[in-house]
């Protein structure tokens, strides 16, 4: 039986709204980005990405680039050093196929087709600008509109499978009402505010990397299958992640070939991508259309909910966007399908990006059950509680827990939900604004992967805790430290953590909001680890208050060791360990979720997001003017950063909603709006009127700390919700993504 | 071809000689001087990461030619705090949780100093998510961001009053 059962005691750490460990360095401007480290002998790496999105490159000037002052080297095709890995195949299970010059092909804009060093950034940028590559052009399809795709074979990572449980078309037959809609969501860019960037140094056949990456670990063994060498030989320093959102977990092209021109060179390479370069080579959220056809019964229940997303994904590799799925767990139907369909286009291949499938699954649902509630003439969280799901649907397996009901109510009572009239176009502010209200269901699943740590008791009773865990935002620095803190006992400034680095033990993955919990759990097993054998050394030394107390268990707190439930028999960590010789004592633990648990429970984290927008009635100007969330996720470690989280994912949902689409040109297949000012996502300005609760949930089962995690669910749920607004707002329903002012108009 | 200019960077005067005249002032600090607090996130000025003081008033230094510099004063976010204590704007950061990621928090930082000595938007949220908004943060922090703006604003404006009394 695994741990999750025990009952744990928690110290005073966790729980906490502690400020960031880190923010002392932030704020000061010491916190060291990757592309931030300027070794000795430095070069500096640009590469020319295509300009056209289909074809070959049938010339470049050479000649000019090697002509520039400072130059060093310049890689094309014809001269690019080999590699030990096939960039065509790939490293592991999860990767992606990257470009990295290994023919004159091009198959999308953006993809790197030459690279130029020098002893400069603005030499090798010149040598770069005059490479002035000719192109032999093919037509190309970048966009998803009138294509049916082909069915996707499930399995890999990238290749979603559907569901389907009860029977469908009878679900569609008992139908007293039924509706058959639409949505569409772009292509977008995670486009973190630090581009992707590597400082690569060679010492002999040892490769040292400064680079952002989600998975120090997996992208060590990936960087090493480039490079023919182990993958101990890479190491990975990464104290600070400029956000990620998904799209730092994987080996890149631009790094790769970075890498290899510091091996060519015998110097150190740095390369950081362009803003413009970040729209190709780096992953996106692919664009869906999607299909939700919904029936109720005369008591507006649903007899069926089916969902098919079709979704792009490049020629050559797959990322297909699992959409549907996010109608699988949610709302108790009668009968459930969702179906994948994936269209190839000649575009770069799209990858996870915060609530990968959720977000885009999510916003199409949320509308497609407003849609559905004004059919049933029912208020849109009345039908959503009338299909609540006490179980997960299809499965009939137990939620691991589930305090949606109370996010609904906490939120809506929040809000002022009751007050909201059925019929649109009903509210004006008192600026003559319409003004509309809309609500969506969130929804998370809450993954575990494999993680380690070790947590070292010092001889002055102060501790060492070590694992490769990742900041990216999210507040590793603090969360991870005040878990590792409470299993042993400590107060946090007798911690000293260590994370960021590759050599550490194996923290795992940062993402799919699993890092808390996994990492945390490491910690948390590997402190009871150092507590257990500190307790072990205490019950047999005659000497200590502890003495003989073998088959008890123990407790710390405040560094101080007891046996459980005998509080008068205590003893301090560092007079135990100062007669044991003053050594220092170390505890390993893992964390990762036993199979039989993950079978056993639907596990998701959960809210219901409300919003208000309001549109000017001649203009159809949209602004999102209150946003109220209610989520809950297990525990919440640090409600400071948790509220944080939960916000920024919020903002994304208004980002989805309303801002951001990478727009391609038809013709030459190249986004149009491959920067920050075309590109929109939301400025201070967008962001108003929000609000978080989090609602108190007690989770046995998910894993020891029952911790769910908050990174994507802020997401899920806001489009809807904003998108559901604009419709109480004008009456007008918008089905593509992001709803903008043509959308609205007359 | 080399250029010297002469600037006083964070409070030290500093003669420098370019190596070439398209250096940008961010490039300068981040390539040359060892100061990469200032961050790269677009290089054309459309998100703020390497706002920096320049004569006292937020510029970006990726839109900055360093050669156009001489005799000009640059304050960076190495140079905002005062040794150990820090600029009431990074104290305030600090405890309204306005960065996650950090990477454009100094930039985030000096515009909210300069938007303060600007005095276009006193502790009024509207005026500061406006006045901040030429400063993405793709973490979102704009909540925690537009709190500590107000917050470093009244206790500035408090410190000041102290200080008249
Ligand atoms: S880097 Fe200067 S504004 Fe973006
Ligand atoms: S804190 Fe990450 S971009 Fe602002």
């Amino acid at each position: 039986m695994s741990d999750t059962m025990t009952p744990q005691r928690y110290g005073s750490n966790a729980g906490q709204p502690l400020t960031r460990r880190d923010g002392l360095a932030k704020v000061t401007g010491t916190a060291t980005f990757a592309a931030d480290n300027t070794p000795e002998g430095l070069l500096y790496a640009v590469y020319v990405p295509a300009a056209i999105a289909r074809g070959r490159v049938v010339h470049l000037n050479v000649e000019a680039a090697t002509a520039v002052a400072g130059v060093t080297h310049v890689m094309t095709p014809q001269n690019r050093p080999p590699l030990q890995g096939d960039p065509e195949a790939k490293p592991n299970g999860f990767s992606f196929i990257v470009d990295v010059l290994q023919n004159d092909g091009v198959r999308y804009a953006g993809q790197p087709i030459a690279l130029v060093v020098g002893e400069t950034l603005e030499a090798a940028t010149e040598g770069a600008r005059l490479l002035a590559p000719r192109y032999e052009v093919a037509d190309s399809e970048t966009t998803l509109a009138g294509q049916g795709g082909e069915a996707v074979e499930p399995g890999a990572f990238g290749r979603p499978g559907g569901a389907e449980h009860g029977d469908v078309p009878a679900g569609h037959a008992a139908a007293v009402s039924a509706i058959d809609v639409v949505y569409e969501t772009p292509a977008q860019y995670h486009n973190a505010m630090e581009t992707h960037a590597v400082v690569a140094a060679w010492d002999g056949d040892r490769l040292h990397l400064d680079l952002p990456s989600q998975a120090l670990s997996l992208s060590c063994a990936s960087y090493a299958y480039f490079f023919g060498i182990p993958a101990d030989n890479v190491t990975i320093r990464c104290p600070y992640i400029g956000g990620g959102f998904g799209s730092k977990a994987f080996p890149t092209g631009p790094q790769v070939l970075a890498i290899l021109a510091a091996r060519t060179a015998g110097r150190p390479v740095k390369l950081m991508l362009t803003r413009a370069q970040m729209f190709g080579p780096v992953g996106h959220r692919g664009a869906t259309r999607q299909r939700l056809r919904l029936g109720i019964d005369g008591g507006a229940a649903l007899t069926v909910l089916d969902h098919e997303g079709t979704a792009a994904t490049s020629r050559f590799d797959d990322f297909i966007e699992p959409a549907a799925n996010a109608s699988q767990g949610l709302y108790a139907a009668e009968a459930l399908r969702s179906a994948h369909r994936a269209v190839r286009l000649d575009v770069g291949t799209p990858g996870p990006m915060r609530a990968p499938g959720e977000a885009s699954g999510s916003a199409a649902l949320e509308c497609a059950m407003d849609e559905m509630a004004l059919l049933a003439g029912l208020d849109p969280l009345k039908f959503r509680l009338r299909n609540y799901a006490e179980v997960e649907p299809g499965t009939g397996k137990p939620y691991s827990s589930k305090a949606l009901r109370a996010c609904y109510a906490e939120g809506a009572k929040r809000f002022g939900w009751a007050d909201r009239p059925m019929e649109p176009g009903r509210m004006r502010d008192a600026r003559g604004l319409l003004t509309g209200w809309g609500m969506g269901t969130a929804l998370f699943g809450c993954p575990m992967f494999e993680a380690e740590a070790t947590a070292t008791l010092r001889a002055d009773g102060s501790a060492l805790v070590e694992t490769s865990a990742i900041d990216m935002g999210q507040g590793a620095w603090t969360a991870l430290a005040q878990i590792a803190a409470d299993s042993l006992g400590l107060p946090m400034d007798r911690v000293e953590f260590r994370a960021g680095h590759s050599s550490l033990p194996n923290a795992g993955i940062a993402g799919g909001s699993g890092h808390t919990a996994t990492a945390g759990g490491a910690l948390h097993a590997a402190g009871r680890d150092a507590i257990r054998k500190l307790g072990e050394i205490a019950a047999a030394d005659p000497d200590s208050p502890l003495h003989g107390s073998g088959n008890a268990d123990f407790t710390a707190r405040d560094g101080r060791l007891y046996v459980a439930g005998d509080d008068s028999r205590s003893e301090d960590f560092a007079a135990i360990l100062s007669r044991a010789g003053a050594v220092d004592l170390t505890g390993a633990g893992s964390a990762s979720r036993p199979a039989a648990d993950a079978e056993a429970h639907a596990m998701n984290s959960h809210g219901a997001v409300f919003a208000e927008v309001k549109v000017d009635p001649d203009l159809c100007q949209v602004r999102v003017t209150r946003l109220v969330g209610a989520f809950a996720a297990g525990r919440i470690i640090n409600p400071r950063l948790t509220e944080s989280q939960l916000m920024g994912g919020m903002i994304w949902g208004i980002s989805f909603a309303l801002h951001e689409e990478a727009k391609h040109d038809p013709r030459s297949g190249r986004i149009m709006n491959a920067d920050l000012a075309g590109y929109h996502v939301p400025v201070n300005a967008d962001v108003r009127g929000l609000e978080v609760l989090t609602i108190h949930e007690d989770d046995p089962y998910v894993n020891a700390l029952g911790i769910k995690g908050v990174g994507e669910i802020g997401v899920t749920g806001t489009v809807g919700a904003i998108a559901n607004a604009i419709w109480h707002a004008t009456g007008k329903r918008a089905r593509r993504f992001p709803i903008r002012i043509e959308d609205l108009l007359d | 071809m080399s250029l010297s200019i002469s600037l006083t960077l964070n409070g030290v005067v500093r003669d420098i000689v370019l190596d070439d005249p398209r250096v940008t002032l961010l490039d300068l600090l981040r390539e040359r001087l060892a100061l990469p607090g200032t961050k790269k996130g677009c290089d054309r000025g459309q998100c703020g990461a390497c706002t920096v003081l320049l004569n006292g008033k937020r510029m970006n230094a990726c839109l900055t030619l360093a050669a156009t510099l001489d005799g000009a004063t640059v304050t960076t976010i190495e140079g905002l705090a005062d040794g150990d204590a820090l600029h009431p704007v990074q104290t305030a950061f600090l405890e309204n949780d306005g960065f996650q990621c950090g990477y454009c928090t100094p930039g985030q930082i000096m515009s909210a100093v300069g938007l303060i000595a600007e005095g276009r938007a006193g502790d009024d949220p509207e005026r500061i998510r406006e006045g901040m908004s030429g400063n993405i943060c793709r973490c979102a922090a704009y909540h925690g961001i537009t709190r500590a703006v107000q917050e470093a604003t009244r206790r500035m404006a408090a410190a000041e009053r102290g200080d008249a009394a």
